[in-house]
């Protein structure tokens, strides 16, 4: 078909002929490339000398590399330390002043306040988050025996609701020393009716504000319940609670468990860490004093929380 | 060397042509080296000029502007300081702008009046041509440098050789010192060179540009502009008829020949003004002939015009033999005004609109930049009194020069809302991006809907016309 017959003329070839006029030329590639290639052949040796880059272990040891000029023999282990070292570097100026400041001073410095909120991230993650929830929206706990939840597992933290107080002192002394609440468990004290009539007060509250309830004939024994029983004695005869003593603040749309009435009248009957095997479970650990945090970790994740959207001026 | 070239007599397309023009087709692959001559004419008047703008390169980044580095290209903080203009890169689009602007006008000035860039203008042009003067000046006019490259290795030509790559290197130096002092503070990288106290990347560039210049204005020369620059491949898309570039008017200068002397017998008039002396083609730094046509090597640079004009001066023949001229004019087709050429207005108009998103860009970069991020996780919190609060997330840039307190205040949004953790004005720290916190709190009984649009306002308090605005939303529980 094809008429082709080109001839390789005066240029050398190499002698072989395919497919009765396929020639291979003699010439030698272009000089730059071939010192490319020499080039490239050497510095393989040099790299290879230079890192540990023979995997052959002979008499239990392995050519570990000489080593870069400056820096002495390559290991993954020192990179990474180095790589730290950087980072540490970065967060350092930050970090050196978070010691010897007061969280309350943490506060008051603004772009000081934005480190710790972004940093203290993970710290929250680590330790906090299991019960309070990433970003401390709280987790809600799945009843053990009953379908029924049990209501949150730890408090939310981004509202404004603190059983033991939101400034940033108490909060800080909430992650240092850990908190343990009681209430007693009422099935002895109290009769199945009167527990009844007590939740149906205490649900009120919410549900039509303190003043409106005390007056509200449907509720009125619950009401006689509350104000003759011990209920009082550490939520107030106003039932907003104390967190000198953690007891909760019954008249605010926050609920620490189950709303529910069957909810209310379960914490009633059998309280809070009350040793009752059916009671309610609410410990906050101790990160402080245990060893588990540093002083400054603590102060790191007292501003966190702090900032998450609940914090109250001292 | 040329690319195929428009022969007059092209009625003559014999077969035979063919292997006539093969004969004439020679590459010009830097086998030799072009020692082009130097003659004072107007182009090169010309040409002395528009280099000599390449003195803002050298000398340009030690101006200062109020105790700052007046034009600072600062990558590393990703800022550029242009006088009083701070430029961040949230304004980069403006830099695509200008380098459409930029193209445009190499189209637009290519189209009407050639590669006008490549001969006047061209890093590559002005560092050769620096580099040969620098040549001419050691080892003498093109004669003698062939002469010299021809001969033996004597003590005088090792001397010669060796000062001129001295000054070579030695301007190849400062021309990568005045690169990177662009980018960052001209005295500081001084002090830093001079202690060799520079980065790793502040020594790869530096080396990397002594060697660059070194190689492409020293040895490359015009090669650089035939076989690696693509420009000088795609002007010809741009170039048309119409075009004006250095032409040589082959109706007035053929039949060429060899001036003869008076009374040799040879009549003169039968011959065309073209005296066949080649200083057109000494004086070409490319070292191409103009005669052939307009070409891929011809770098617009006008050089022969003024070497054949001294030359037609000399015999007294009228200038303008070789000329700055059209494909039309010299094939005496009408010749179009500039403002008939529809391509030259396409080009305008697009220059025209980059030029007008970059003059809208620069006097509308505002001060103040407001991004809102509302949390996601959660969207919303219930507070103890019932009321609904959400917490966004303010990154607020600052362009100024100087650090600004800033209030925070909202419209749109649920009645009664309450914006909390703005309460005193925050401090935002030119030069990048502060972040803060900020709550806002909707009491629930005046929450109509589950997503509430709500605009943010950020403003200066020393100044209350600065502000900027972002519009997010209040997300409440679903009733």
């Amino acid at each position: 078909m094809s008429n082709n017959q080109n001839s390789a003329g005066d240029d050398k070839t190499t002698g072989h002929v395919w497919d009765d006029d396929l020639q291979d030329f003699a010439n030698q590639p272009p000089k730059w490339w071939m010192l490319g290639l020499t080039a490239s052949a050497l510095w393989v040796v040099i790299y290879w000398l230079m890192y540990p880059a023979v995997p052959i272990s002979i008499t239990g040891t392995h050519f570990k590399g000489i080593g870069l000029p400056g820096s002495g023999q390559w290991t993954a282990i020192k990179e990474l330390a180095e790589d730290q070292k950087v980072l540490d570097n970065v967060r350092g100026k930050y970090e050196d002043k978070l010691k010897g400041l007061t969280p309350a001073a943490i506060l008051a410095d603004q772009e000081l306040s934005e480190y710790v909120v972004r940093s203290a991230r993970v710290l929250f993650s680590d330790n906090c988050a299991a019960c309070h929830g990433q970003n401390g929206v709280g987790t809600v706990q799945k009843g053990k025996f009953s379908m029924r939840e049990r209501g949150l597992m730890a408090p939310i933290l981004n509202d404004d609701d603190w059983l033991y107080g939101g400034t940033i002192g108490t909060i800080q002394e909430t992650i240092t020393g850990g908190r343990q609440g009681m209430m007693v468990a009422h099935k002895d004290t109290l009769s199945a009716q009167q527990i009844d009539d007590v939740a149906h007060y205490v649900k009120a509250f919410v549900e039509e504000g303190k003043d409106k309830a005390d007056n509200d004939p449907a509720v009125a024994a619950g009401m006689k319940v509350f104000m003759e029983s011990d209920c009082t004695a550490c939520h107030g005869t106003d039932a907003h609670g104390m967190q000198a003593m953690g007891s909760a603040n019954l008249t605010d749309k926050i609920w620490r468990f189950d709303s529910s009435i069957e909810g209310i009248k379960h914490t009633i009957t059998y309280g809070v860490n009350s040793g009752d095997p059916e009671a309610r479970v609410a410990i906050m650990p101790n990160f402080g004093t245990s060893g588990k945090l540093s002083e400054t970790q603590i102060k790191k994740l007292a501003v966190y929380v702090y900032k998450l959207g609940g914090g109250q001026p001292e | 060397m040329t690319e195929p070239v428009t022969k007059p007599n092209k009625e003559v397309v014999g077969l035979t042509s063919l292997y006539h023009e093969h004969a004439e087709w020679k590459v010009n692959s830097g086998e030799s080296t072009v020692h082009a001559k130097r003659m004072p004419g107007r182009f090169r008047t010309l040409k002395y000029i528009t280099e000599s703008f390449w003195l803002i390169f050298f000398f340009g980044p030690y101006l200062r502007w109020e105790g700052k580095q007046a034009i600072l290209l600062d990558i590393n903080n990703r800022q550029f300081h242009i006088f009083d203009l701070t430029i961040l890169p949230q304004d980069i689009w403006m830099v695509s702008l200008l380098l459409l602007l930029l193209a445009m006008t190499l189209f637009a000035v290519t189209s009407v009046a050639s590669r006008v860039f490549c001969g006047y203008f061209c890093f590559q042009t002005s560092w050769v041509d620096l580099f040969t003067w620098i040549e001419e000046k050691i080892e003498g006019n093109p004669n003698a440098r062939h002469k010299l490259d021809a001969a033996p290795w004597t003590g005088d030509k090792i001397r010669k050789k060796v000062i001129k790559h001295l000054i070579w290197i030695a301007v190849s130096i400062f021309t990568g010192i005045s690169f990177t002092i662009w980018f960052e503070d001209a005295y500081l990288y001084w002090h830093d060179l001079l202690n060799f106290n520079l980065t790793l990347l502040e020594w790869s560039v530096l080396i990397a540009f002594i060697l660059g210049t070194y190689y492409l204005a020293g040895f490359m020369r015009e090669q650089v502009c035939m076989w690696l620059c693509p420009y000088a491949r795609i002007q010809a898309v741009m170039a048309d008829s119409q075009t004006i570039l250095p032409a040589y008017d082959d109706k007035r200068g053929e039949p060429r020949g060899r001036l003869h002397r008076q009374g040799s017998g040879q009549p003169e008039t039968e011959k065309g003004d073209c005296i066949d002396c080649f200083q057109c083609v000494q004086v070409c730094p490319t070292g191409v002939d103009i005669r052939d046509g307009q070409q891929l090597g011809c770098i617009t640079c006008g050089l022969c015009i003024d070497a054949c004009d001294s030359v037609m001066d000399k015999i007294g023949r009228p200038r303008g033999l070789i000329r700055y001229a059209s494909l039309d004019e010299m094939e005496g087709r009408p010749v179009h005004k500039l403002y008939q050429h529809p391509r030259t207005w396409v080009y305008v108009a697009i220059l025209l609109l980059s030029l007008g998103g970059i003059i809208y860009g620069l006097t509308h970069l505002g001060a103040l930049t407001l991004r809102v991020a509302p949390e996601r996780q959660p969207l919303f919190v219930r507070m103890s009194d019932g009321s609904i609060q959400d917490k966004y997330t303010f990154k607020v840039l600052n362009k100024t020069g100087k650090d600004i307190h800033v209030s925070v205040r909202t419209e749109g949004g649920v009645k009664g809302q309450k914006i909390i953790g703005a309460e005193e004005p925050k401090l935002v720290a030119h030069g990048r991006a502060t972040s803060f916190t900020i709550f806002v709190k909707a009491p629930e009984e005046n929450i109509e809907k589950e997503v509430t649009e709500i605009e943010f306002y950020v403003v200066n308090t020393e100044d209350p016309s600065m502000e900027a605005e972002y519009t997010t939303k209040f997300t409440a529980p679903e009733h």
